[in-house]
């Protein structure tokens, strides 16, 4: 086991698994940014981080110097495992990315909101009537799980198994490689089983339509990258979204005035879920450096790994002002929580329907809730951030 | 009194976030990948000046362009 030691320097060793950072990590973001526009550790076998908004961009922008071929930084730099398109670079990465645009537009999402709105509620049902629950166990993690099943064509019932691939592979796999593998091989045999069926009887879903797409050159897929996408979709789809929903909860938990804003404006609500998106944005990509390049006139060498923290990006006072508040009703905000540049994420859209359909019948159902103080909220660590535990109490305190 | 105004989508800069779209409905529309254009010309209908500017304010990768004519 690799423990790592705490950090003492954060500007000269920082490490985003630490539990400091897990727990609270903006004024440590504030830190790394009074620093410099990028920063370097030695952890991880060598990793710098651009801590600025503009920082951030150009590195997103950069897909020359920046290899997207490895997105999670670890202890170590096991061998690649191809999950295109997030994988991918030019010239490889549009046309992965263009297979699966279509199922992923405002129009074909829109399709599935009645399915994510009845499953919110079969799952409000089912504690509406108790004092109080874990909003992130019997809610939030659920919602997604569900949803991507639902468009993957595999049953909901394995959600338990998806969710304990996805933390061995984001969590437990930043420093343990044989677990690592171990889960992205258990997955293989897994969606093994659902291509090998729809051989027989295809079905109207996305690993149909994976198997039935065909390059320029008009060849199916290889294997290889039908299993990647499906693991893609399948964890990529999952986790960040249940963070996402797990902080919206939390935020709107601890602040009265804002959920009673927001249950007097329903029509304020897809604006309060972009200001949640950037204040809380889940996710943390990284790219590999291929050839030496600048930030912000400071040198950056290949070998090195590079963490990409579009939430730290969020918070740049430079962009955003009152970065550190949450302004449910902020007007300009052209946040990056999805990414920047050519790996926008393909499920933005999705994530938005979810998170709206979430917070909307949460708050219609549950208009009065409050963190349980006799509970504790618990924060995932490393590549995705969101409440895992979530103590809730409902009715007026 | 300011003049009209045209919104463009850069095709080269748009990644599909689709805020515009969300923001300004009657000023953009998404193609089969979900890619961003200007609605006809991109001539903006008067009243609809501040949804041009808040699409412009609210695009993560800039790709929007006012043009005051």
């Amino acid at each position: 086991m690799s423990d790592h030691a705490p950090v003492t320097d954060w500007v000269h060793d920082f490490d985003h698994t630490d539990p400091r950072w897990t727990e609270n990590p903006y004024p440590i973001w504030e830190t790394l940014r009074a620093a410099g526009p990028v920063v370097h550790t030695e952890r991880f076998l060598g990793c710098y981080m651009p801590t600025t908004f503009d920082a951030v961009k150009q590195v997103a922008y950069d897909t020359e110097h920046f290899s997207s071929r490895r997105v999670v930084v670890r202890d170590v730099r096991p061998e690649t495992v191809p999950a295109p398109p997030i994988t991918s670079d030019p010239p490889e990465h549009k046309p992965a990315k263009q297979l699966l645009l279509p199922s992923f537009t405002p129009d074909a999402i829109k399709k599935l909101e009645p399915r994510v709105r009845a499953i919110c509620n079969e799952l409000i049902d089912g504690f509406i009537d108790e004092r109080g629950c874990d909003a992130a166990a019997r809610y939030s993690r659920h919602i997604p799980v569900r949803t991507i099943a639902h468009m993957l064509g595999i049953p909901e019932s394995d959600g338990d198994q998806f969710i304990k691939w996805i933390h061995e592979i984001l969590e437990l796999g930043i420093k343990e490689q044989a677990i690592l593998m171990k889960a992205v091989q258990e997955m293989i045999a897994y969606f093994a089983g659902h291509i090998e069926r729809r051989k027989k009887a295809p079905t109207d879903d996305l690993i149909t339509t994976l198997m039935n797409a065909r390059d320029k050159d008009g060849q199916p897929l290889s294997d290889l990258h039908v299993q990647g996408t499906l693991r893609l979709l399948l964890i990529a789809g999952i986790d960040t979204t249940w963070s996402a929903i797990g902080s919206s909860l939390w935020h709107l938990a601890r602040m009265p005035a804002d959920r009673e804003r927001l249950l007097a404006e329903p029509e304020l609500l897809p604006t309060a879920i972009e200001e949640f998106l950037r204040a809380y944005a889940p996710v943390t990509m990284a790219r590999e450096v291929m050839k030496e390049t600048e930030i912000g006139g400071c040198p950056v060498k290949p070998g090195n790994m590079l963490l990409l923290s579009f939430p730290a990006a969020n918070r740049d006072p430079a962009v955003f002002p009152d970065a550190d508040k949450v302004v449910i009703d902020r007007k300009q905000n052209p946040h990056a929580a999805f990414g920047l540049g050519i790996h926008r994420c393909i499920g933005s859209n999705l994530a938005r329907m979810e998170m709206t359909v979430a917070v909307e019948e949460w708050l219609r159902r549950i208009p009065d809730f409050r963190l349980d103080p006799a509970g504790k909220v618990t924060w995932s660590e490393g590549t995705v951030r969101g409440p895992r535990q979530l103590p809730m109490l409902f009715g007026k305190a | 009194m300011a003049g009209k105004l045209r919104v463009r989508v850069d095709q080269e800069k748009c990644q599909g976030h689709a805020r515009c779209r969300s923001l300004a409905p009657e000023l953009f529309e998404l193609d089969s990948f979900g890619n961003a254009h200007e609605a006809g010309d991109g001539s903006v209908p008067p009243g609809l000046e501040d949804k041009a500017w808040l699409a412009q304010s609210n695009c993560p990768e800039m790709a929007i362009e006012v043009i005051e004519e």
